[in-house]
C-alpha cells in the first residue's frame, strides 16, 4: 500500500470487477461476528440507552477536544512520558523516524493501529532501514501480502484460509497447511522471535483517557501488549479523536465497543497504560512516547455535520452489516479505512476530489445508523457530503459536474409543475411502450441501460389518473 | 365517516396502476372517504437523496400544496416516499417560516398504507384469501425510518390459505437505492442476485414488499434470474380473493 493517500479513489472501477470470492470470504467472517453482536445485544435490555450514553460522551468530547487533549497531554507527562503533537501525516511519521534514530531503532514491532496505517508509518520504517513487523495476526498476513487492510478489524477478512496458506508457503518457504490453527501457529513461531529482538514497539490506542493521561488498548492475541510492554521504547501513534474524558466514560464505550465489534463482552486483553514503568523491576518500556495525530482532524470537526463520524469508537459493525461493503470488500473505499465509515471518512479527509464516488458508495439503507454503538448518523452525513458536492455548503463549493446539476434541475423544475408532471405521465407510456416486449423493457439508452443491463424494468401503467377521473 | 387523501407516489403513478386501484378499493371497504389530490407530483427524494436539497423545494412546495388543500391525512403505498415527507421535509425550510410550519404540518399527518391500516383504522384482517406460499422482504425504509417492524406480518398472518415462509435476511437492502442502481449497476446487480437467490430459497411462489422502488428491482431480479415467483405489493395481496369485491 502507498505511503501517501490515494489520488483518487475509483469505487465504481473497483466494483465493476470484484475479485472472485472477495465477497464469499467477506460474508463469512462478518455474518459471524453480526450474529454474535446480537446474541451479545440481546443480553442488554438497557442497550439502547448504553448507545445514547455513548453518543453522547463522545459529542461532548469532541465539542470539548482542546480541553480534554491538553489535560490527557498534561498527565501523561507527570506519569514520565513523552508527547508529540503531529499536524499531518508527514509530521507524524518524522517524529516517529526521530524516536527511532534517537534510540539507534533497528527492529520495531508493531500492533495493529489504523492511525499508522493513515499516515503510512511502515513505509517510512522501511525505507529507513528499519526491520518493521506486524504481530496483529490479520495484519501480518496482509503485511506479508504487501497490501492494505481490507476491514478495520480484521484486516484480512478478504483472505480465505487457503489463500493464506499459499501465501505463508510462498514467502516463509514453508508448507503451510490450510489450517487455522497451524497457520496461526507458524505466525506465532516467527514472531515470538521477533518480539524478544524488537528494540521499540508501536501501538495505536483504542482511547485515550484524559483524567489519567492513559492509553487503552483493546485486543484478542495478546501481541498488543507485548508490543508495548516487552521492547524498551514504546511509541503509541493516537488520532486527537480517541480522547474521552475520565474512567465512568471509557467504562461506557468499553461495554459498547467489544460488542458491536466481534460479539464480544470483553476481549481476551484490555491493556491500561499509563506512562513508562516507573522503577527498575517493573514491567514496561523505560520510555513511553504519544503522537498525538491531527492530520486533518480538527478541520473536518469544525463542520458540526461531517464531523459528527469522530464519534466513531472503530468497532466495524457498520462494516459487517452494510450490504455494500458485504458485496464489494474493503479494497473497493480505496484507502485503508473502509465500509460505510470509510465512505464518510475519506470523503471528508482526502476531500471531494479524490474521493467523490464515496458519498454516493450507499443506497441509504440505514443498516449502520442502526447497529453504530455511538449512534453515528452515516445516512445523514452521506446525504450532507452529497448536498455538498451537488449545491454546496458553508465547507465547500459545488463539484459535480454541470450536466449533472443541469438534469436535477430540469428534474426539480418538472416535480415543481405539476401540469408539466402529469403531460410527461401521459406521454410517457405511449413513448415507452414502443420498447416494451412481454411486459417488460429489457432495453433503454444510456445512462439508463445501467439500469436494464442488470435487470429489466416493468411496464408503464400510468393509468390511474384516468381511472380515478372516469370512475369517481 | 372517515376522510383520507390518496398520495399515489411517481412511481405508483408510472408503473403500478392496478396497485393504486386496490388501494382505493380496500380503504373505500373500510368506509374511508376518498379525495384524490390531481396536483401531486413525486416526493423529490430522488433529488434530495442526491443532495439537491434546494431543488428539492420546489417537489415540496408542490406537494404540500396539493396534500393542503384538505388537513385530511395522507396515505401511500411505499414506506420510502412516506419516509422523505415526515422525517425530511421539515428540514428543508429554515424554521419560522409558513413553509416550514406547513411541511411540519404535512409530516403529522402522513402514513403508510399498512400503518394506516393496522394503527390508525385498527385493521388487520381484510377478508382476503390469498392460497400460495409468501415470502416477506422488508424494505430499508419501512422498516428502519418508519420503524414498521410487524405490521405487514400481522396483515399477512389474517390472509386465508396464505402460507408466510421466512426470508432469510429479510431486512438486508435489495440493492435498489434510487439513482444508486445506475451509479453503481454491478454493485447493485450483487445485492439484488443475493436478495433473488434468498427469495428462490424461501421456497416461496410469491415475494411481497410495501415499497414500489423495491418492487421494480427484485421483479426484475426475479425475471432476469428466470424464476417463477411472483413480486406483489402487499395491497395486491390483501386485495385477493374477494376481500373488496
Amino acid at each position: 500500500m502507498s505511503q501517501h493517500p490515494p489520488d483518487y479513489i475509483g469505487f465504481d472501477r473497483y466494483t465493476s470487477h470484484v475479485p472472485r470470492g472477495i465477497a464469499a470470504a467477506v460474508q463469512n467472517a462478518t455474518r459471524r461476528f453480526a450474529t454474535n453482536r446480537k446474541a451479545r445485544i440481546a443480553e442488554m435490555p438497557h442497550w439502547e440507552d448504553l448507545r445514547r450514553c455513548g453518543s453522547d460522551i463522545r459529542l461532548h468530547t469532541l465539542r470539548h477536544l482542546d480541553y480534554y487533549l491538553e489535560k490527557g497531554a498534561a498527565r501523561v507527562t507527570e506519569a514520565g512520558g513523552h508527547v508529540h503533537w503531529a499536524l499531518d501525516a508527514a509530521e507524524a511519521r518524522q517524529i516517529v523516524l526521530r524516536i527511532a534514530q534517537d534510540h539507534r531503532v533497528t527492529r520495531v514491532v508493531k500492533a495493529k493501529s489504523m492511525a499508522t496505517e493513515e499516515i503510512g508509518l511502515n513505509e517510512a520504517l522501511l525505507a529507513a532501514g528499519i526491520d518493521t513487523m506486524e504481530t496483529d495476526l490479520g495484519e501480518y498476513i496482509i503485511q506479508l501480502a504487501g497490501t492494505g487492510p481490507s476491514h478495520i478489524i480484521v484486516p484480512a477478512v478478504h483472505l480465505r484460509k487457503e489463500e493464506i496458506a499459499a501465501l505463508f508457503s510462498e514467502k516463509l518457504q514453508i508448507h503451510a497447511p490450510p489450517d487455522p490453527n497451524a497457520l496461526t501457529a507458524i505466525a506465532r513461531n516467527v514472531l515470538r522471535e521477533k518480539f524478544l529482538q524488537a528494540d521499540m514497539g508501536i501501538s495505536g490506542a483504542n482511547f485515550f483517557v484524559a483524567e489519567t493521561g492513559t492509553l487503552v488498548v483493546v485486543s484478542n492475541e495478546g501481541n498488543a501488549r507485548m508490543c508495548t510492554t516487552i521492547p524498551d521504547l514504546h511509541v503509541a501513534v493516537v488520532g486527537i479523536d480517541k480522547v474521552v474524558p475520565d474512567w465512568e466514560s471509557l467504562t461506557v464505550l468499553l461495554k459498547l465497543l467489544p460488542r458491536s465489534a466481534t460479539g464480544q463482552k470483553i476481549t481476551a486483553y484490555t491493556s491500561f497504560i499509563t506512562g513508562p514503568r516507573r522503577q527498575e523491576g517493573e514491567n514496561g518500556p523505560r520510555e513511553l512516547h504519544l503522537v498525538l495525530l491531527d492530520n486533518g482532524r480538527s478541520k473536518v470537526l469544525q463542520d458540526p455535520v461531517g464531523g459528527e463520524m469522530f464519534k466513531c469508537i472503530r468497532c466495524g459493525s457498520c462494516l459487517n452489516t452494510c450490504p455494500v461493503y458485504q458485496n464489494v470488500g474493503g479494497f473497493a473505499y480505496g484507502w485503508f479505512i473502509s465500509g460505510p465509515i470509510g465512505a464518510i471518512f475519506s470523503s471528508q479527509m482526502l476531500g471531494a476530489k479524490a474521493a467523490r464516488e464515496l458519498p454516493y458508495a450507499s443506497t441509504l439503507c440505514g443498516a449502520c445508523a442502526d447497529v453504530c454503538p455511538v449512534r453515528v448518523p452515516i445516512p445523514d452525513i452521506l446525504r450532507h457530503l452529497r448536498h455538498r458536492m451537488a449545491e454546496g455548503d458553508a465547507v465547500g463549493g459545488p463539484t459535480l459536474p454541470q450536466p449533472v446539476r443541469l438534469v436535477a434541475r430540469l428534474t426539480g423544475w418538472v416535480l415543481g409543475n405539476s401540469w408539466i408532471y402529469r403531460t410527461g405521465t401521459r406521454l410517457a407510456p405511449f413513448f415507452m411502450g414502443l420498447i416494451t416486449r412481454n411486459h417488460r423493457i429489457s432495453w433503454l439508452p444510456w445512462p439508463l441501460s445501467r439500469w436494464t443491463r442488470v435487470r429489466p424494468l416493468p411496464e408503464f401503467n400510468s393509468g390511474f389518473r384516468t381511472w380515478w377521473r372516469k370512475t369517481k | 365517516m372517515r376522510n383520507a387523501q390518496l398520495f399515489i407516489t411517481c412511481l405508483g403513478d408510472q408503473f403500478y396502476a392496478g396497485t393504486l386501484q386496490n388501494m382505493v378499493r380496500i380503504l373505500e371497504k373500510l368506509g374511508v372517504k376518498l379525495s384524490f389530490p390531481v396536483g401531486q407530483t413525486c416526493c423529490g427524494q430522488p433529488l434530495f437523496n442526491n443532495g439537491f436539497v434546494a431543488k428539492t423545494q420546489a417537489a415540496a412546495r408542490a406537494m404540500i400544496q396539493a396534500f393542503g388543500e384538505s388537513d385530511a391525512p395522507v396515505v401511500g403505498p411505499s414506506g420510502s416516499c412516506v419516509s422523505m415527507i415526515r422525517h425530511h421535509y421539515p428540514g428543508l425550510f429554515p424554521a419560522g417560516t409558513p413553509e416550514h410550519r406547513q411541511a411540519c404540518e404535512l409530516a403529522g399527518r402522513i402514513y403508510e398504507f399498512t400503518e394506516y391500516l393496522v394503527h390508525v383504522l385498527k385493521v388487520t384482517d381484510l377478508g382476503a384469501v390469498f392460497p400460495h406460499k409468501v415470502t416477506y422482504h422488508a424494505s430499508c425504509h419501512y422498516v428502519r425510518d418508519l420503524g414498521l417492524r410487524v405490521e405487514a406480518k400481522q396483515l399477512l398472518s389474517r390472509v386465508r390459505d396464505l402460507e408466510l415462509l421466512p426470508l432469510q435476511d429479510e431486512d438486508l437492502c435489495c440493492g435498489f437505492g434510487g439513482a444508486f442502481s445506475v451509479t453503481f449497476p454491478e454493485v447493485s446487480r450483487a445485492m439484488m442476485e443475493n436478495k433473488v437467490r434468498n427469495i428462490m430459497a424461501s421456497g416461496a411462489d410469491t415475494v411481497t414488499m410495501c415499497d414500489p422502488g423495491c418492487l421494480m428491482n427484485i421483479t426484475g431480479g426475479l425475471q432476469r434470474a428466470g424464476s417463477d415467483i411472483r413480486a406483489m405489493h402487499l395491497i395486491d395481496i390483501l386485495a385477493s380473493g374477494g376481500a373488496i369485491a
